[in-house]
């Protein structure tokens, strides 16, 4: 399994043709507490950084960017309960949503997990 | 260019506490601590939060005859609250009001023995202190206190802590004003605040800021609180954050703020009008106006924000409003806002919706506040 990560904070974990996204651990931490998670809805077409999410904490919104083209096919459900779950296990069971991948070639725009912690000091 | 951030007297004492900064009305001032917005909310409304509110204006009104009612009838030029019955040791909210009825700011007014002292807004402090001048000079010196700290205790457990720290404070009840000690610091305190709950705002000079803070921080149940707490606590009081709910193009009695209109000022009082915009807020109190200022209790999880539209109907055709501010409310455990909506459609209970996203989601209109305030009267 292989794990990417964008400027913006998401990581995308690729299964087969099909990508789990989440924002990582960087990200859910300085947006603290979230209080609310969407994603677009399951057949939804998007583009590689167009909005696919918002994430709400109590003070403000923030849009998660879809790290690759494709459909949406899933939302992590347990999120609508329980959205602090993305604080307490952002890149693990706080996944947001899944995309199928319609261009597997932009994978290698991404960032794998050195340049990231680099990027995150 | 930008000018460079102003700091507080507490900004080391911020960082040291783990605090994240960001830039708020030209100042650098914490956001939130370590806890996070929604503990430090949680916090506050369970014991007592400490909030810097240094950056806030604050400025002194003194009557060039030395009699501080003079002052109190000069400031009632600028302002439709009554300020002469003011009573010396009392704290009084006002609006400081433009020729249209517009709001130029919201401020604190406190009556002390040898002056007037006002804390405004902190965007609007320079420009208030000019208008504030050029309504008064000719009866009061204006001078603006610059040197001075506010720090604000909110809680259910604030009057126990500063009454262990000053017994005078016990004595305090909501919006008086009293001048004490506190960690041998000269301290102006008002029993009031933003949060809806007891609490007090202490003045005192920028040096003796970090002394007070300390000693405030080291009671039991006192935990830091950053501005971000500040403002879900106050939207869930139902308080104006002026620049968002009030500004130029709000009138007081469209704010749902004509209780800070007192009789005196008002169509038959013994001082009635006098002030900026009389014509046009006097006969808002009249005739009503077309819009007014209602909380929204939002249906689902989703926070609604402040510039949202609103609706009459669920497709969006039937405009009648827009949200101000919006967030989730910790304490209500649900998304809470308000805004302003066509007087047909403010009655509490009144179904509209929100366009969020593209979508429209139920909201309702709901009075204020969101949370009984703990006001110790």
């Amino acid at each position: 399994m292989t794990v990417y990560y964008t400027k913006d904070h998401e990581w995308l974990r690729v299964e087969g043709d099909v990508a789990v996204v989440g924002i990582t651990n960087h990200a859910a931490e300085e947006l603290g507490e979230l209080v609310f998670v969407e994603a677009k809805d399951a057949g939804t077409e998007v583009a590689q950084g167009d909005s696919v999410a918002v994430v709400e904490s109590v003070k403000a919104a923030s849009d998660i960017y879809a790290p690759v083209s494709g459909e949406v096919v899933g939302f992590n459900t347990a999120l609508a309960d329980d959205p602090s779950l993305v604080n307490r296990e952002a890149e693990a069971e706080g996944w947001i949503l899944k995309m199928r991948i319609a261009d597997a070639g932009q994978l290698a725009s991404l960032l794998d997990a050195d340049a990231y912690a680099a990027l995150i000091g | 260019m930008n000018a460079p951030l102003m700091r507080t007297p507490l900004h080391d004492l911020h960082l040291s506490l783990g605090a994240r900064m960001v830039p708020f009305a030209g100042y650098e001032m914490p956001v939130q601590y370590r806890a996070g917005v929604m503990a430090e909310h949680q916090h506050t409304r369970a014991a007592a939060g400490l909030f810097d509110v240094s950056h806030m204006g604050q400025v002194r009104l003194r009557a060039r005859s030395g009699r501080v009612g003079d002052a109190a009838l000069a400031l009632e030029r600028l302002v439709p609250a009554d300020m002469l019955s003011l009573k010396p040791g009392r704290q009084r909210y006002a609006l400081l009001t433009d020729s249209q009825g517009g709001i130029i700011d919201d401020l604190m007014v406190s009556r002390l023995d040898d002056a007037l002292l006002l804390v405004v807004n902190a965007a609007c402090k320079d420009g208030d202190l000019a208008h504030i001048a050029a309504g008064v000079q000719d009866a009061c010196t204006v001078e603006a206190l610059s040197n001075r700290a506010l720090i604000a205790l909110q809680g259910p457990t604030a009057g126990a802590v500063l009454a262990g720290l000053a017994p005078r404070a016990a004595d305090m009840r909501f919006m008086d004003v009293a001048e004490f000690d506190v960690a041998g610091v000269p301290c102006i305190a008002s029993r009031s605040g933003y949060t809806g709950e007891d609490g007090f705002e202490l003045g005192m000079p920028s040096d003796g800021a970090v002394c007070v803070a300390e000693a405030l921080l080291a009671q039991e149940g006192v935990a830091p609180a950053g501005l971000g707490a500040r403002d879900s606590l106050r939207l869930e009081a139902g308080l104006c954050l002026y620049g968002s709910d009030i500004d130029l193009g709000t009138s007081p009695v469209e704010a749902a703020l004509d209780w800070s209109i007192q009789k005196s000022r008002r169509a038959g009082g013994a001082r009635a009008g006098g002030f900026p915009g009389a014509d046009v807020v006097l006969a808002q109190l009249r005739d009503g106006t077309s819009r007014h200022r209602v909380g929204i209790a939002v249906d689902g999880r989703a926070p609604v924000r402040g510039g949202a539209r609103l609706f009459a109907d669920a497709d969006g055709s039937l405009p009648v409003g827009a949200v101000t501010s919006g967030a989730f409310g910790p304490t209500v455990g649900a998304p809470v806002a308000m805004g302003y909506v066509g007087a047909a459609h403010a009655a509490a209970g009144t179904a509209l919706f929100a366009e969020l996203r593209g979508k429209f989601v139920p909201v309702t209109v709901a009075a204020l506040p969101f949370v009984a305030p703990g006001f110790k009267r």
